[in-house]
C-alpha cells in the first residue's frame, strides 16, 4: 500500500483492511470477528479525528485533496478524485462515528453469519465515506452505487419476516432515481468534458432551460434517498424489516446521502434551477413534514413510528438547504447530524427493546421505566432531542432552518416556515404520545415486569450519542464553525445565480 | 466596610451564573450520589442548592442598589449562523432579579416543605425509591426557570421556557401510572406539554419575525428597534405581540388554551404550589412585562391581551364556584388570577402585573401547599381509622371537599394558614391580594370600566368561593372517618405555612399607596412605569363586594354546614348553571370534539388509507411492481438467463445463502429485478458513450 495517499483515502479504504483480516479468520469466532470489526470502525473513527485535526476551518475550499487520474471513458478523464470540505466534514464523522457504535449493537443481536453481517458493514462503511468524500461525480455514482449492496443483503439476509420485499424494494426504488441521475452525470461528463465537480461549478454556464432538466434528473436520485414525500414508501418496509444497525445507518447515514447530494449538487452545480425550484422543494418539504408527522402519529409499531418520523425530520433539513441562505443551509446540515444522532439513537433504543421483548407493538408495552430506570432516562433524553427541546441538539438545527426558511427569498414566503413550525408541536404529540405507551401508566404485562434495564454495553452505546446531544444542543459553535465558510462559499455561487435569474 | 465596597463596585453581579449551576449542580450531586446516600441527604442537597440561589438572587439585590441600571453578564456564544448570533448571558436587572428573589425565595420553602410531604407522598403510592427523583426533578426546575427570567435574549429565555414546560411535565406525570385508568396523571403531564406547545409556536414566530424586523433576539437590540422604530412599524409589532399572546396564553393558562393546568393538579401537591402557581405559570406575565417596549407600541395587542385577560379571570372563576375537588378550586382560582395579571399587563399596568405576581405567589403556594397538608393530614386519618377498623366508602378521595368538614380543630396550623392565605387571595385589608388587585381595578377603571366591572365581578366570585371552601373545609362537622381522624403534620411542613402566611399579609408593602417602593424599583427597567393612585372609590367597593360575597358564603355554607352525602346548596339555587361550572363548562368537551378526535381521525386516515392502503400497497405493490415485472420479464427474455446465473453465481458463497432465499419467497424474479435495472443503466450508459 502506498503510503503516500492522502489521509482521506485512509479513512474511507481502512475498513477494507478489516474486511481483508475477517475473511481469513474462523466464522465460528464471533466473539473474535466482532472485535475486529468494531476496532476496524474506531479506526477508521480515529483516522477522521486526524483529518478533522489537519481540516482548516477558515478554509472554504477543498482539502487534503487527492487527485488522481483513474481511467478512460470513451475519452472522458474518470478521476480518483476525493476532497472535504465545511459541507461534507460533519457527515464523514458521522459516518465513522455511526459504524462502530452500530457494530457494538449487533453484539448479541446478530448470532447467525457474523462474519458476512460484519463484511458487509465495513463494506458499508467504505461506500457512505467515499459518497460523502468523492470529488468526481462518476467516482461519487460508483460509491452511491456500491453502498446499496451491502445494505441489501444487511436487510435481505439479517431482517425481519418480510425482508427480501424490502431489500428489493429499497434496491430498486434507489435504483430508479438513480438512473436518472447517471443519465444527467454522462450528459455532464460529455459537454463539459470533466467530471469534476469544483471543476463544473467553476466552469458554470449551464443555459437555464438545461438546468432545470439535470437539476430534475439528480433531484429524482436524492429526493428518493431523502426520502422527500411522497417517494417514502420504500422507508417503512426497509426500516422495519431491517436490523437494528441497519436502521441506525440507514437513517443515520444513508438518507443524509440524499440531502447531501442536494447540497453538493443541485445547489451549486444547478443554481439558477435551484433558485427556481426553491418554492417546489420547501412545499413538498412542508408537506412532508406535516404528512411524516400524522402517519407518525397513527404507527402501532414504534420502529414504523420512527421511521417515518424520519420523513418529518427530512423535510426540515430539505426546507433549510432550500432556503438558500446561510442560516437555512447551515441549521440543515446541523440538523442532517442532529437526525443522525437522535434517529440513530432512537433505533438503538428500539432494538434494545425488540431483543428483550420481540415484539415492537407499542400496545405490549407500557410502565417500562418502573423496571428500566436507566433506559427510560436515556429515552427520554432521546426523544426530548427528536422533538426539538430547546438545549438539545434538535432545536438549534430545527430553529436555524426555521428562521432561515422564514426570510427565504429563494422561498419567497415565511407560510411555509410558519406551518413547518406546526411540525414542532406535531413532534410533540407523537414522541410523547410513543414515550407514554412504552414507559408510562401501569407495569401490567406479566412479561413486561421481567424485563431487565439496560446493559454497560447497551449504555456504552447510548452515551455517546447523548453526549452529543447536549454538545451540540448547548455550545454548537465549533460545529458550525466547521460548516460556515464552505455555506458561505456556497451562498455566493447562489448570488451570482441570483442576479442571472432576475 | 469592604461590604460596603464591594456592593458597590458591582463585582457582587459576577456571581449571578451561579443562580443557575447551583440547581445543576444540586440535581446532578443526586444524580450521582441520592440514591445512595438516602432521603435526608437528597432532600437537604436539593434545598440548600435552591436556598443558596436565594443568597446570590439577594447578592444581585444589593449590588443593584448601587446599580440600577444593571448588567449583562455573558456566559458563552451560543448559535452563531450567518447572520444570527445569540448568546448565554444573563441580564441583572430589577425587573429580573425581583423574579429570581421571588422564584428562589419561594422555591427554597416549597423544597423544604416538600422533604417532608414527599417522605409521606412515596409511602402512600408506594414507591420509596422515587424519592430522589423528585427532587432531581425540582432543582431541574428551578434551573430552567432562573435560565427563563434571567436571560437577555428571546431564545434563550425560550429555552427556560420550554424547560420549565419539561419540568412541568414530568412532574405531572411524577407518579406515571396512577390516576384514571392508571394513566391519567402521564395523560395528564402530555396534555400540558402539548397545550404548551400550541402556545410554543406562537413564541417561535413572534421571534422569526422579531429578528425579520430587527435582525436580532436580543432584549436591548429589539427594544432599542422599538423605540427608534416602533411608531412605522405598528403592524408589525402587532402581529409580533399577538403571537407572544399565543405564547402568554398557553404558559400561563389563559383562555383558550387553559385547559392543561387544572389536570396539571395530577402532580404531587408541592408541584402544584411552585410550579402550577407561584412561579412557571407566572411566566407569561413575564413574558409580556419584559417585552413592554413591544406591548406599549401598540394599542390594539394591548386591548386584546387585557380583553383575554379579564375573560379568563371572570371564566375560571366561575368554574373554581362548582370544583368539589380542593386542589381544583385553587387550581382555577389560579388561572382567574392569572388572568388579573394579564389583563393588568394588557391595561399597561406593569408594575401592578408583578406586584400582584408575588404577592399571589405567596399566598397561592401558602393555599396550596396548606391543602396539601389537609390531603395528608385526611390520608394520615384514612390509615388511622382503617386501622381502627372504621367503615370507609371506597373508593376513598381525600381530595374531595364532600369529605371534609371540621378540621378546624383537628388541623390547627393548617387551619390559620389557610385562612390568612384565602383572605390575602380574596383581597381583604391589609393583606396582600388587597393592594395589588386594588391597582389593577384602579387601572382598568380608568382604561376600560367594562373590564373593570367584569374584573369585580371575578373578585366577587373570588371570595365567595374562597368563603365556600374554607367552611366545606374547616367548619361543621366532619363528613367522613378519614376527616374525623385527621391530624396535623409535622413542623417541617408547617413552618414554611407559617412563613408564607407572614409574607401573605406583609407582602402589600412593597408597593404601599404613596410610597410605591416597587414601582420605583421596577422602574429602571420597565420604561412605561406609571404611579396608580390609591382610590378609596375602588378600594371601597371592592371590599364591600368582598365583604357581601363572604357573608353569602356563610349564609350558604356556614351558617348550616352541610352534612355527609347532603348535595351543594348552590345546586338549588343556580341550577343549571351549577352543572355548567360543576362541568367546566364543558370546555375540554368541546376541544375534544373540535380538535382532538379530528386530529386523531386525520393522522389514521392518512396513515392507513392514504399512505399505506392507496400508496404502499395499491401504488407500489400494484402499479409500480406489476409494470416492473412486465418490463423485466421481457427484458429478462431479451437478455440471456445465462449472462445473469453468472453474474450471480460470481457474486461468490457469501451471497449464496442470499440467493438462496430470494429465491423461495419471491416471484423467482428477484435477482432479475435488480439485474434488469442493472443491466438497463448499462444500456443507457452504452448508448451515450458509442451511441
Amino acid at each position: 500500500m502506498n503510503l503516500s495517499f492522502s489521509i482521506l483515502s485512509w479513512v474511507t479504504f481502512i475498513p477494507v483492511l478489516g474486511v481483508l483480516v475477517l475473511l481469513f479468520l474462523p466464522k465460528d469466532r464471533r466473539n473474535l470477528l466482532r472485535w475486529v470489526a468494531v476496532l476496524t470502525s474506531m479506526a477508521a473513527f480515529g483516522l477522521s479525528l486526524v483529518m478533522l485535526a489537519q481540516f482548516d476551518q477558515t478554509n472554504a475550499s477543498l482539502q487534503m485533496v487527492e487527485r488522481l487520474p483513474w481511467f478512460q471513458l470513451a475519452g472522458m478523464q474518470i478521476e480518483y478524485f476525493l476532497g472535504v470540505d465545511g459541507l461534507s466534514i460533519l457527515l464523514v464523522l458521522l459516518t465513522t462515528f455511526l459504524t462502530p457504535i452500530s457494530i457494538i449493537s449487533t453484539w448479541s443481536a446478530v448470532e447467525e453469519r457474523v462474519k458476512e453481517f460484519l463484511i458487509f458493514f465495513l463494506l458499508l462503511e467504505v461506500g457512505m465515506v467515499g459518497v460523502f468524500l468523492s470529488q468526481d461525480i462518476f467516482l461519487f455514482y460508483i460509491f452511491w452505487e456500491f453502498t446499496l449492496v451491502p445494505m441489501y443483503f444487511l436487510i435481505g439476509i439479517w431482517g425481519g419476516p418480510r425482508r427480501v420485499y424490502a431489500a428489493i424494494k429499497f434496491f430498486l426504488y434507489t435504483m430508479a432515481g438513480s438512473i436518472l441521475m447517471l443519465l444527467a452525470i454522462l450528459w455532464l461528463g460529455i459537454t463539459f468534458e470533466s467530471f469534476s465537480v469544483p471543476d463544473l461549478i467553476a466552469q458554470g454556464g449551464i443555459p437555464g432551460s438545461v438546468q432545470t432538466w439535470l437539476f430534475l434528473a439528480f433531484a429524482a436520485a436524492f429526493a428518493i434517498k431523502v426520502p422527500m414525500w411522497p417517494l417514502h414508501s420504500w422507508l417503512p418496509d426497509a426500516h422495519v424489516q431491517a436490523p437494528t444497525a441497519g436502521s441506525v445507518i440507514l437513517a443515520g447515514v444513508l438518507l443524509k446521502m440524499g440531502t447531501y447530494g442536494f447540497l453538493r449538487f443541485n445547489i451549486p452545480l444547478f443554481p439558477e434551477a435551484s433558485i427556481r425550484f426553491a418554492p417546489w422543494m420547501a412545499l413538498l418539504a412542508v408537506i412532508g413534514i406535516i404528512y411524516g408527522a400524522a402517519v407518525s402519529y397513527a404507527q402501532k409499531d414504534v420502529k414504523k413510528l420512527v421511521a417515518y418520523s424520519s420523513v418529518s425530520h427530512l423535510g426540515f433539513v430539505v426546507l433549510g438547504l432550500f432556503a438558500l441562505n446561510p442560516l437555512g443551509i447551515q441549521g440543515g446540515i446541523l440538523q442532517m447530524v442532529n437526525h443522525g444522532l437522535s434517529t440513530g439513537a432512537l433505533f438503538l433504543i428500539v432494538g434494545m427493546l425488540y431483543e428483550r421483548r420481540h415484539t415492537r407493538e407499542m400496545d405490549d408495552f407500557g410502565g417500562l421505566w418502573k423496571v428500566m430506570p436507566i433506559y427510560g432516562a436515556l429515552t427520554l433524553i432521546v426523544t426530548l432531542s427528536s422533538m426539538g427541546l430547546p438545549g438539545l441538539n434538535g432545536f438549534v438545527g430545527e430553529f436555524s432552518i426555521l428562521l432561515g426558511a422564514f426570510g427565504s427569498e429563494a422561498i419567497g414566503s415565511p407560510i411555509f416556515a410558519g406551518v413547518a413550525a406546526v411540525g414542532v408541536i406535531m413532534a410533540a404529540i407523537y414522541m410523547l404520545s410513543m414515550f407514554q405507551k412504552l414507559f408510562l401508566g401501569p407495569l401490567d404485562k406479566e412479561e413486561n415486569k421481567v424485563v431487565k434495564d439496560i446493559n454497560l454495553r447497551e449504555i456504552l452505546t447510548l452515551v455517546p450519542l447523548v453526549i452529543l446531544i447536549f454538545w451540540i444542543g448547548l455550545y454548537p459553535k465549533p460545529f458550525f464553525n466547521l460548516i460556515g465558510p464552505s455555506v458561505d462559499k456556497l451562498v455566493a455561487v447562489l448570488q451570482a445565480a441570483s442576479v442571472a435569474v432576475h | 466596610m469592604v461590604l460596603l465596597e464591594v456592593v458597590q463596585g458591582g463585582g457582587l453581579f459576577a456571581y449571578a451564573p451561579l443562580i443557575i449551576a447551583l440547581p445543576i449542580l444540586g440535581l446532578i450531586t443526586n444524580i450521582i450520589f441520592g440514591r445512595r446516600l438516602g432521603e435526608r441527604f437528597a432532600g437537604i442537597v436539593a434545598s440548600g442548592v435552591v436556598a443558596l440561589a436565594f443568597v446570590i438572587a439577594i447578592l444581585q439585590f444589593l449590588a443593584l442598589q448601587a446599580h440600577p441600571e444593571g448588567v449583562t453578564i455573558p456566559i458563552a456564544e451560543w448559535i452563531s449562523v450567518g447572520s444570527l448570533s445569540v448568546s448565554w448571558a444573563i441580564k441583572v436587572d430589577t425587573l429580573s432579579t425581583t423574579m429570581m428573589l421571588m422564584v428562589t425565595g419561594v422555591s427554597t420553602l416549597i423544597h423544604i416543605y416538600a422533604i417532608g410531604y414527599m417522605h409521606e407522598d412515596v409511602r402512600f403510592q408506594g414507591d420509596p425509591g422515587r424519592y430522589t427523583r423528585f427532587f432531581i426533578f425540582f432543582n431541574l426546575f428551578v434551573a430552567a426557570m432562573m435560565v427563563l427570567v434571567s436571560a437577555d435574549n428571546y431564545l434563550m429565555m425560550f429555552v427556560g421556557w420550554e424547560g420549565v414546560g419539561l419540568c412541568s411535565y414530568l412532574l405531572i406525570g411524577f407518579w406515571y401510572e396512577k390516576g384514571e385508568d392508571g394513566i391519567g396523571n402521564a395523560v395528564a403531564g402530555k396534555k400540558a406539554f402539548i397545550t404548551n406547545r400550541i402556545g410554543d409556536f406562537g413564541f417561535l414566530i413572534a421571534m422569526f419575525l422579531i429578528f425579520g424586523a430587527v435582525g436580532s433576539l436580543g432584549f436591548e437590540e429589539v427594544f432599542d428597534w422599538a423605540h427608534a422604530f416602533g411608531e412605522e412599524n405598528v403592524l408589525i409589532i402587532s402581529v409580533i405581540t399577538l403571537f407572544m399572546l399565543l405564547g402568554v396564553a398557553g404558559k400561563s393558562a389563559q383562555l383558550p388554551l387553559f385547559v392543561w393546568l387544572p389536570d396539571a393538579m395530577a402532580g404531587p401537591t408541592p408541584v402544584s404550589a411552585l410550579i402550577h402557581a407561584a412561579t412557571m405559570v407566572t411566566a407569561g406575565v413575564y413574558l409580556i412585562v419584559r417585552s413592554n417596549p413591544l406591548f406599549s407600541v401598540t394599542a390594539s395587542t394591548s386591548n386584546i391581551v387585557a380583553i383575554v385577560g379579564t375573560a379568563t379571570a371572570f371564566f375560571a372563576a366561575t368554574i373554581a364556584v362548582g370544583q368539589f375537588d380542593i386542589k381544583k378550586v385553587l387550581a382555577y382560582s389560579t388561572i382567574s388570577q392569572l388572568g388579573f395579571m394579564v389583563a393588568a399587563a394588557g391595561l399597561g399596568a406593569y408594575v401592578a402585573a408583578i406586584f400582584h405576581l408575588i404577592n399571589h405567589a405567596f399566598f397561592k403556594a401558602l393555599l396550596f401547599l396548606a391543602s396539601g397538608s389537609v390531603i395528608q393530614g385526611i390520608e394520615a386519618g384514612h390509615h388511622h381509622a382503617e386501622h381502627e377498623g372504621a367503615d370507609i366508602e371506597e373508593p376513598f378521595d381525600p381530595q374531595d371537599m364532600r369529605n371534609m368538614g371540621g378540621l378546624r380543630s383537628r388541623m390547627k396550623v393548617t387551619f390559620w394558614v389557610y385562612l390568612i392565605g384565602a383572605l390575602a387571595l380574596s383581597g381583604f385589608p391589609p393583606l396582600a391580594g388587597f393592594f395589588s388587585k386594588d391597582e389593577i381595578l384602579v387601572d382598568a377603571r380608568l382604561e376600560n370600566p367594562a373590564l373593570f366591572f367584569l374584573l369585580l365581578a371575578a373578585a366577587f366570585l373570588t371570595t365567595f368561593y374562597m368563603g365556600r371552601q374554607v367552611f366545606l373545609v374547616f367548619f361543621g362537622k366532619a363528613r367522613s372517618e378519614p376527616a374525623a381522624h385527621a391530624k396535623e403534620n409535622p413542623p417541617v411542613m408547617w413552618v414554611p405555612l407559617v412563613i408564607l402566611g407572614v409574607l401573605s399579609v406583609v407582602s402589600g408593602a412593597l408597593n404601599l399607596p404613596k410610597i410605591h417602593t416597587l414601582t420605583d424599583w421596577l422602574g429602571t427597567t420597565i420604561e412605561h412605569v406609571h404611579i396608580t393612585e390609591f382610590s378609596f372609590s375602588v378600594a371601597g367597593l371592592a371590599v364591600v363586594f368582598s365583604i357581601v360575597a363572604v357573608v353569602l358564603a356563610w349564609m350558604i355554607y356556614g351558617r348550616k354546614p352541610i352534612e355527609k352525602g347532603e348535595a351543594d346548596p348552590l345546586r338549588k339555587i343556580l341550577g343549571p348553571i351549577f352543572v355548567g361550572m360543576e362541568n367546566k363548562w364543558w370546555v375540554d368537551e368541546l376541544y375534544d370534539f373540535l380538535f382532538i378526535r379530528p386530529y386523531v381521525a386525520i393522522c389514521w386516515f392518512l396513515a392507513d388509507v392514504v399512505d399505506w392502503r392507496i400508496l404502499h400497497d395499491w401504488f407500489h405493490d400494484s402499479v409500480l411492481a406489476s409494470a416492473y415485472r412486465n418490463g423485466s420479464q421481457w427484458l429478462a427474455q431479451v437478455f440471456d438467463l445465462g449472462i445473469i446465473d453468472g453474474i450471480g453465481n460470481g457474486l461468490g458463497n457469501i451471497t449464496k445463502g442470499a440467493s438462496q432465499r430470494l429465491r423461495f419467497v419471491e416471484t423467482g424474479y428477484v435477482r432479475n429485478y435488480a439485474l434488469a435495472i442493472l443491466v438497463g443503466g448499462l444500456l443507457t450508459l452504452t448508448y451515450f458513450i458509442f451511441g
